[in-house]
């Protein structure tokens, strides 16, 4: 039989009781038991970025990070920091740029940027291109999520 | 994929954790940014994940005289951060900006890269330039290892099934040179390297290149080339092409060292 834990941790500010199987990952825990699917799975091997979710205030893998590690953590997806309005200077960005296209990918690429923006700093195009790194967009090219990211840092 | 069922447990003591890893079919889980993949790919199916990342005292950056004592637990995010580890370890510091994305940094710790010791990543190679002693702990007591000694094979260690390991110390430099030429940032590397010099003695670890960091100890940058042993071809890249890689840091490292 599947082991079960019980896990209370904290997604994007509301409290949450569940019973999970270890084995069970942080992103299917929320799209599977929360029905917060804005979090996406693509590669499940924490190589395409699109799983991107904050955890204790630092982005993760929420692919490779299990439900039962979040167990006490607080967790925050891209719909938490959509209701926000965190993210409506980028989301404004991103739609004026085109910085998107399927969108598959806009919800990691988005919580990726933010972590970038939150250093409150200044970064060159370079910089930009190296925090996104670990996001994959198979559409866009990059070109227009750089230039949208950079005009929210940059102005 | 989804990874195959086992169960669970978060130790809160040292020795609790020692009394777990002695079952059956059980692994540790640190920063989990190699084994959760592995795991979700099918290619490892432990029946318990011990996860080590409640013990307290093991993630911490201490200075001592001539050498950094880093806890197992530290994450890569952590060291990247670290003011002391740029001061005093810069080989190290700069090694990680090279370790997958922030992401996977947040979470990936040092301990879990020495450990798998995977043949591509940056910290064995560093440890082993540097010549760390990677202190392991198993319910018997405490046992230190060179890190020359510690890198057996591929993925292969001196770790005992019954052992953790919980800390490194890396003797400080006069200088060091880190470098790396991967097609991406955050890919691993075709080919890197870790160089240290101290004294006139300079050591240099080739990750990337063989099945495990290769060490050379070269008196001159034509000895070093030329001192070169085979390299391991991967999917992508073949031999001859780690092999000229590899001089060519070489060349790029060798004036930065003297």
């Amino acid at each position: 039989m599947e082991p079960v834990v019980l896990i209370t941790l904290t997604v994007n500010g509301a409290q949450v009781t569940r019973n999970v199987a270890p084995r069970q990952h942080l992103v299917d825990f929320l799209r599977e038991e929360l029905g917060l699917t804005g979090s996406h799975l693509g590669c499940e091997h924490g190589v395409c970025g699109a799983c991107t979710l904050r955890v204790n205030g630092d982005i993760v893998r929420g692919c490779l990070m299990l439900a039962v590690q979040a167990n006490g953590c607080r967790v925050d997806t891209i719909e938490g920091l959509s209701d926000s309005k965190e993210l409506a200077k980028l989301q404004k960005a991103f739609h004026e740029k085109n910085a998107l296209q399927c969108g598959f990918c806009t919800p990691g690429m988005l919580m990726a940027a933010q972590d970038l923006i939150l250093l409150k700093k200044r970064v060159s195009r370079e910089e930009i291109r190296s925090h996104i790194s670990g996001n994959y967009c198979r559409c866009t090219g990059y070109q227009a999520i750089v230039d949208a990211i950079d005009e929210v840092i940059n102005g | 994929m989804k990874a195959p069922s086992f169960a669970y447990a978060k130790p809160r003591s040292l020795a609790e954790a020692f009394e777990l890893i002695e079952r059956p079919g059980a692994k540790i889980l640190a920063g989990g940014q190699s084994l959760i993949p592995s795991l979700n790919l099918r290619l490892s199916s432990p029946e318990l994940l011990i996860d080590i990342t409640g013990l307290e005292g093991l993630s911490e950056i201490g200075v001592q005289k001539g050498a950094v004592r880093i806890g197992a637990l530290c994450t890569h995010a952590k060291l990247e951060k670290s003011d002391e580890l740029r001061q005093h370890l810069p080989l190290l510091h700069e090694a990680v900006a090279h370790i997958a994305h922030p992401a996977i940094r947040n979470r990936g710790t040092l301990g879990g890269s020495l450990a798998l010791a995977d043949p591509n990543a940056e910290l064995p190679a560093c440890a082993v330039a540097l010549d760390a002693t990677l202190v392991l702990a198993s319910g018997k007591g405490e046992r230190r290892v060179r890190a020359g000694e510690f890198f057996k094979g591929l993925f292969e260690t001196d770790l005992k099934a019954n052992e953790l390991l919980v800390a490194a110390e890396f003797p400080t430099a006069d200088k060091s040179v880190f470098l790396e030429l991967a097609r991406r940032q955050g890919d691993y590397a075709i080919v890197g390297l870790a160089a240290v010099a101290r004294g006139g003695a300079k050591r240099i670890a080739l990750f990337g290149f063989g099945a495990k960091p290769v060490l050379i100890q070269p008196k001159s940058l034509e000895e070093a080339k030329s001192s070169l042993p085979a390299a391991s071809a991967d999917l992508y890249n073949t031999a001859s092409t780690k092999q000229h890689l590899a001089k060519v840091l070489l060349d790029r490292a060798w004036n930065r060292l003297s």
